[in-house]
């Protein structure tokens, strides 16, 4: 059997698992067991993924499996990885895994709770190990629908609103997407032989640029809706804002991702003259998402909207680095999907863990919490510098290589965005340094503070395998990067063929 | 053997004749013990529709059978079955004692005109059959006649259905007129775009138009769902838009094929009028039966994508997507009429907190408007995959754009009961009740099928066989 039927196999288990438990408890512990399996799994994945690369298997995809599923319209459910999926397989095992710690004190309906997120990370896995667009589409709504459900019952603040408007913003997304995906599938055989949605095939057929140019920007923006693409991203800070700290994380760690990666792996890989003729729109896009982003960060004072801006701003990066078609600015761009991702989720989770000590997310409001919450905030502290590319975590290694990649084009349009990109790096040190300044040095400014307790088992299991992902990706990037490198080559080959 | 043709018609007739001597014979105090073996009778009738038999024609052509209509025929009953499980719970209340049995014989009879009207061969037998359909159900929506909603809905369901009958038969004289035959394989020959063959067909499309409920002919349909009883209603929108939608789908792929450049104008506007009225009106509904009503005349909008395809995959489609859709809206309804029957309340604000109270029937009501919008996995996304599909074959993909839009502005009202029910919180909400057996029979199997239909895709490629050749 195909090992990566198991990363939907495990999901559905334990989700019938919780189906009969009795107590809280045994839902945590059913739902923790579980995504410890899906842990493993994946790691199996990577390890046993490497093992073939190296036993010299250079095949594209690996571990593939193809059924037909309807027949009459050619469509099948076609699962393989290659070195990006993998490794996005890699992050959201450990994004979903520390999120069911960091979600262990969920009181109000437990069972749903667990069951809807496990679900939710059930769609993101199928959506990674997809070949087949038909499939692809499928997981990624049963991805986006549950989050509906996740912030409306379990969210705070305006959490109906928000719930609502991201699901709607989502959802118009992939209707977009829709209508993409059908003029791909009608434009996958000139030759008049039967249409298919597999990736792969597609990716052979010379597609006439003027079908291009009209499909490119349903895709590209249809997936970019969920990357926070400007202006199509106000639905993340809301969203976010508004999220349980479990959903904040898997949906600014991994969900987000999907858009990058449906970016990259649809609408630039498979229309690649029409992303060449028009990548300079969104360039000029992305470019505002990242600049915007990190300001919009600066001037908020609540910890989850500074995160969630913060978020834009990366994953405009991931799309910029997507359009600079180089294989150094796409290696950075796949890193930086992986290392954001992992931070982002570390950042939502302290917060959680924070908010439910001083019951404020206002920065102002808090101050001198290092003393009280010594883990806590150490690993607040990490993930700041992560987030500001110090050397040695894994933001510096993506946000590098971006930059280098992006650098190498001569023109002065893609100079001048490069620059102008880069400077978000200032603004997000200035954002980073002041919330640790702020809420975590000085004095304690309340009494109430002091009786604080740091953090328990299950929050330092959280935020320890999260901080365990940044450095390890940070010291050692090279068999990422190298992983990444490989899969790229498709991409890079369709794009050099065009020049 | 030849009766084996007419066998869905004729074991229908034979139950109903049944039941209306039983009714003679039965005491006015145990009129209630009807119900269990009129059930049980239409139960058996259902599982012998799915025995193989023969196919061919009856009465010189008059009276078709061949396998998609038996198909069709038995989507309808297994429709019909669903619905007579959910109104037992209805029909026992104190009020509705002494017509139960009248309940069945008239519904039973609209059944059977269905049934005709899907085996026609020519335009009589299809307008018999059509009227057999239309008259008992006004009959049925007045059926509370002591509430002045049911009885206004019985006399606009009348009139409405007379002027559309008038409109279609003048529609239908005309293509008589012009060709000098009723049977549909003459008329086809002699259709050739004749300006008073379009205005015979503008007048036949108008006439089904009303049947169907399509933008701007809906007007009617709204106050006729609210007022008529819930079952009554599910039966109205489901059932009997199914089996018109079927017919008229065929009817435009074989009788009209010469004229497709005529009638895809006039489906593509009215495709895009249905969807988005539907959908706009809808969105301010706080009765659900309305709001049903309207989120069916948008659904009929979304159909009418697979039908300009005109293609093989488009006939399929629109056979599948109905199927999914008997499932999904009896789904709805049926929930709607439970919790009608035990409470009373039919508004969105009612449903405040249900979950907490009623979790299975929050999970159905959930799954049922899932489908109706399109996520998946359940089986409303294919549905609405392939009509996109078969419409984006033609190129249309600026039609195929506004109507993913218009499933936007459709998931968010469908969310909103989903919000009433998960997100709300009520300090009163809806007390915990056990509903009874057989809606819950009822439920159970729609949510089977709302579950299978979609991933399981050998029935759609069952349906694909049948409608080779169609077009």
């Amino acid at each position: 059997m195909n090992i990566l039927f198991l990363l939907i196999i495990i999901p559905v288990l334990t989700i019938i698992g919780i189906l009969f438990t009795r107590d809280n408890k045994q839902v945590r512990v059913v739902s923790a067991i579980g995504m410890t399996f899906q842990l493993i799994t994946a790691a199996v994945i990577i390890l046993w993924f490497l093992a073939e690369r190296n036993a010299g298997n250079t095949a594209e995809i690996l571990f593939a499996s193809n059924y037909v599923w309807y027949e009459t319209l050619n469509i099948h459910f076609y699962i393989g990885v290659d070195g990006i999926s993998v490794a996005m397989i890699g992050l959201t095992a450990m994004v979903i895994f520390a999120g069911i710690f960091a979600s262990w004190q969920v009181e109000d309906l437990p069972r749903e709770f667990f069951i809807t997120l496990i679900l939710l990370s059930a769609g993101v896995f199928g959506f990674f190990i997809s070949l087949d667009l038909f499939t692809m589409f499928l997981f990624y709504e049963i991805a986006v629908i549950p989050m509906y459900l996740l912030i409306g019952i379990w969210g705070s603040g305006p959490r109906h609103y928000s719930a609502m408007k991201l699901t709607l913003m989502l959802m118009g997304g992939s209707a977009l997407i829709l209508v993409g995906l059908l003029g791909l599938y009608f434009n996958s055989n000139p030759d008049g032989g039967p249409l298919t949605f597999e990736i792969l095939e597609i990716a052979k057929v010379q597609i006439p640029i003027n079908v291009q140019l009209f499909f490119f920007p349903f895709l590209f923006i249809g997936f970019g809706v969920l990357g926070a693409l400007f202006p199509f991203h106000t639905w993340s800070p809301d969203g976010h804002a508004s999220a349980p700290t479990a959903v904040s994380m898997l949906h600014a760690g991994v969900l987000m991702k999907l858009g990058g990666y449906g970016c990259y792996r649809v609408a630039v890989f498979l229309l690649p003259e029409a992303a060449h003729e028009m990548a300079w729109i969104f360039l000029i896009l992305t470019t505002i998402s990242v600049i915007y982003g990190a300001l919009g960060a600066v001037w908020q004072k609540d910890l989850k909207y500074i995160n969630a801006y913060s978020s834009v701003s990366h994953c405009g990066l991931v799309l910029f680095a997507i359009l600079m078609f180089n294989e150094t600015a796409m290696n950075g761009a796949i890193m930086q999907m992986i290392s954001h991702g992992i931070m982002t989720a570390l950042f939502f989770a302290l917060i959680g863990m924070i908010y439910g000590r001083t019951h404020t997310r206002y920065v102002n409001e808090m101050s001198g919490l290092m003393k009280v919450m010594p883990f806590l905030a150490v690993a607040y502290v990490i993930g700041g510098l992560a987030s500001l590319g110090l050397p040695g975590f894994s933001g510096f290694v993506a946000e590098m290589t971006i930059f280098v990649g992006a650098f190498q084009h001569a023109d002065t349009f893609h100079r001048v965005a490069t620059i102008i990109a880069a400077s978000s790096i200032v603004a997000t040190a200035v954002y980073i340094l002041r919330v640790v300044g702020m809420m975590l040095l000085g004095k304690i400014n309340k009494p109430e503070y002091e009786m604080i307790t740091d953090a328990k088992w299950y929050e330092r299991l959280s935020a320890g395998s999260l901080i365990f992902g940044i450095t390890a990706i940070g010291i050692a990037p090279l068999w990422l990067s190298n992983m990444i490198t490989k899969g790229l080559v498709p991409i890079m080959e369709k794009l050099l063929a065009m020049n | 053997m030849l009766i084996l043709i007419m066998r869905h018609e004729l074991l229908l007739v034979l139950i109903t004749v049944i039941l209306l001597l039983v009714e003679i014979f039965l005491p006015a105090d145990r009129k209630q013990k009807i119900i269990l073996p009129a059930i049980i009778l239409f139960g058996i009738v259902m599982i012998l529709g799915f025995l193989p038999g023969p196919t061919g024609t009856l009465f010189g052509g008059m009276y078709i059978t061949t396998s998609l209509t038996l198909l069709m025929k038995n989507i309808l009953t297994v429709g019909a079955f669903i619905v007579l499980l959910q109104s037992v719970d209805w029909l026992k209340k104190e009020e509705n004692k002494d017509k139960i049995s009248e309940y069945f014989l008239l519904l039973f009879s609209t059944l059977i005109g269905m049934e005709y009207m899907l085996s026609s061969g020519d335009f009589l037998m299809f307008y018999l059959g059509l009227e057999l359909a239309t008259i008992p159900v006004a009959a049925l929506a007045a059926f509370e006649r002591f509430k002045e909603k049911s009885a206004e809905a019985g006399v606009k369901l009348i009139f409405i259905s007379a002027l559309s009958s008038g409109i279609l038969l003048y529609g239908i004289s005309m293509i008589y007129g012009t060709t000098g035959t009723l049977y549909f394989d003459g008329v086809v020959n002699g259709i050739d775009g004749a300006p008073l063959q379009i205005l015979a067909f503008i007048f036949f499309f108008a006439g089904m138009a009303f049947k169907i409920s399509i933008v701007p002919f809906h007007l009617w349909t709204a106050d006729v769902y609210e007022g008529a009883p819930v079952n009554i209603t599910s039966y109205l929108s489901v059932i009997s838009k199914g089996a018109a939608v079927m017919i008229f789908t065929i009817l435009l792929f074989t009788v009209f094929s010469k004229i497709t450049a005529l009638w895809e104008d006039v489906v593509y506007i009215t495709a895009i009028l249905t969807m988005t009225i539907g959908n706009l009106f809808a969105l301010r509904q706080q009765n659900l039966k309305r709001f049903l009503a309207f989120s069916s005349i948008a659904q009929a909008g979304f159909i009418f994508l697979g039908i300009i395809g005109q293609s093989q995959l488009g006939m399929t489609t629109v056979i599948y997507f109905v199927l999914v859709y008997v499932f999904s809206n009896l789904g709805a309804f049926g929930v709607v009429s439970v919790i009608a029957n035990r409470t009373g309340k039919e508004n969105i604000d009612d449903y405040d907190g249900l979950y907490r109270t009623n979790p299975l029937l929050s999970l159905t009501m959930m799954l049922a408007l899932f489908s109706l919008a399109g996520i998946p996995p359940v089986a409303g996304f294919f549905g609405k995959f392939f009509l996109f599909t078969a419409a984006a074959e033609k190129g249309l993909y600026i039609l195929v754009l506004i109507a993913v839009l218009n499933t936007i502005i459709a998931l968010y009202y469908y969310l909103l009961v989903v919000k009433a029910m998960f997100l709300n919180r009520n300090d009163m909400p809806i007390e915990h009740f056990k509903s009874d057996g057989y809606s819950r029979l009822g439920l159970a199997l729609c949510v089977a099928g709302i579950v299978i239909i979609g991933i399981y895709s050998p029935v759609y490629e069952f349906i694909n066989q049948l409608t080779f050749g169609i077009n």
